[in-house]
């Protein structure tokens, strides 16, 4: 199947980006060195293009009870311009993925309307499990499938505020996890608090047609840097924070929100797809926990290999690895038993058969 | 237009070996290039044997691993030992400073092994 294309492929690939695959579409993965563009992020700011991530549009009278019953977060918390992080679960309280619900800025006393961010290529599915449990439920709520009306740009670094400053004429007036409206080079944008970096840092959602005149406001060889996925993955790593798909799959790595570190974004007290499973995994305990590791000897951990007790038993494995720009050091997170999970315990990640010596620590890795 | 010396011979699998003394292996500046940023490099020690098209070690970037293949048989005679602090050599000077292994064998009468002009047209 032919890939599907963000709508500035081909001004990436003027600037000599090179590109992978991801959620079926056609991503730039770097734009010289991954080293080079994850040293600007935590240093000044970088760009990244994210404009794959999927877009999913809910209005209606019942778009707020919708919202409710499919995520695991309470939507009915979001004043108009907030955003939060959910879990979407299966009715076994497995994660199918993870998003970013907005509640879009509107005028006082005007119906919630919501905008959640599925991640790359689950647009289709997120939308069909929308629109057939609404019709299952009754409930009248309009669902439409926007991701390929929104590009998606992620400014991050210590230097972002500046940047968005200079793009929209005045100082954003929004904190973590808020979003507002705003005009960059003419194009109305949705501009938010968030990122995945763990660096402040803003993501601007605007249409298709205006994503050039946008993404150029930003870009700057000194001062804005553009990046790729393979940054944006080594700075999410040294985070901890889960990639959907790799860190859990609803088949590949079942996993509920508590094994996986992101029980703040359960609430129990509401309804939802999942919740009485939760409820049972919240009160029983989880067998096993997400966990970082620092690598104390020379190698690489990659996703998929093997975690090993100092008996040299397995014990579990590794879902993402990579050296550590910032610290010069291999570092890795994966899942444990619960015994085995406690920082500063010795495991082995059998690295292409050599086991390498680790210890579990709490992430993120670096000091944010 | 990557740099392909003349002074040396390559492998498909893109390692290069020269053929004066001493006999030195590495990798070629498209490889290192195709990697992106090298982050670790695992090689054999001194006295071990490599043999012709067989992996010898290991290098990898932060997106991906590959093996070595060595483009010749041998004995390990040195090891580039300068790479396991700063394996950013390999980037910054793949035909110079980021080498890997110093061989004791015979270069010539390897038969498979690729002159430049035909590396060259490889990576065309």
């Amino acid at each position: 199947m032919a890939l599907r294309k963000p709508p500035l492929r081909d001004v990436h690939a003027d600037r000599g980006a090179t590109f992978t695959e991801f959620g079926g579409w056609e991503m730039p993965v770097e734009f010289g060195s991954i080293r080079r563009e994850h040293t600007a992020v935590r240093e000044r700011a970088g760009i990244f293009d994210v404009s794959h991530m999927s877009e999913i549009e809910v209005t209606g009278p019942d778009a707020t009870a919708l919202m409710q019953r499919l995520t695991t977060n309470d939507v009915t918390a979001l004043d108009p311009g907030d955003s939060q992080y959910a879990a979407i679960t299966d009715a076994e309280g497995v994660i199918i993925d993870d998003t970013i619900v907005y509640r879009l800025p509107s005028a006082d006393g005007a119906e919630p309307t919501y905008l959640f961010v599925p991640n790359a290529g689950h647009d289709g599915e997120m939308s069909e499990r929308w629109t057939t449990h609404r019709d299952d439920w009754g409930l009248d709520a309009r669902v439409e499938n926007t991701t390929e009306e929104w590009a998606m740009f992620a400014v991050q670094g210590p230097d972002s505020p500046g940047l968005v400053t200079d793009a929209i004429g005045a100082v954003p007036d929004i904190v973590r996890s808020e979003a507002t409206e705003a005009t960059i080079a003419e194009t109305r944008c949705l501009v938010s608090r968030t990122g995945y970096t763990g660096e402040d840092g803003f993501e601007v959602l605007c249409p298709w047609s205006g994503a050039e005149a946008v993404w150029n406001a930003f870009v700057d060889d000194d001062a804005c840097q553009p990046c790729g996925l393979g940054a944006r993955d080594t700075l999410r790593i040294e985070m901890g924070f889960l990639l959907s798909g790799q860190d859990f799959h609803p088949t590949e790595e079942p996993r509920n929100p508590y094994e996986a570190g992101i029980g703040f974004a359960v609430k129990l007290d509401t309804e939802f797809v999942g919740r009485d499973a939760l409820e049972r995994v919240e009160a029983e305990g989880v067998d096993e926990r997400f966990v970082g590791i620092e690598l104390l000897d020379r190698g690489v951990a990659r996703h998929g290999y093997d975690l090993t007790n100092e008996a040299g038993d397995r014990v579990g494995h590794v879902t993402s690895g990579t050296m550590s720009p910032t610290l010069s050091k291999p570092v890795a997170l994966g899942y444990l038993p619960v015994d085995d999970a406690d920082p500063g315990t010795r495991v082995n990640v059998v690295v292409r058969g050599e086991p390498k010596r680790g210890k579990v620590v709490v992430p993120p890795f670096i000091d944010q | 237009m990557f740099e392909v010396p003349d002074d040396r011979r390559y492998l498909e699998s893109h390692e290069w070996i020269t053929t004066d003394a001493p006999t030195r292996v590495g990798i070629t500046e498209f490889a290192q290039d195709e990697l992106g940023d090298v982050v670790f490099v695992e090689l054999p020690e001194v006295g071990d044997s490599v043999t012709a098209g067989e992996s010898f070690g290991v290098v990898e970037s932060i997106k991906a691993v590959s093996d070595l293949y060595a483009p010749v048989s041998g004995e390990v005679v040195s090891v580039n030992e300068e790479l396991f602090d700063r394996p950013e050599l390999v980037n910054e000077d793949p035909f110079g400073d980021g080498w890997m292994l110093e061989l004791d064998a015979e270069v010539d009468g390897a038969d498979d092994l690729l002159s430049a002009e035909e590396y060259r047209e490889q990576i065309e």
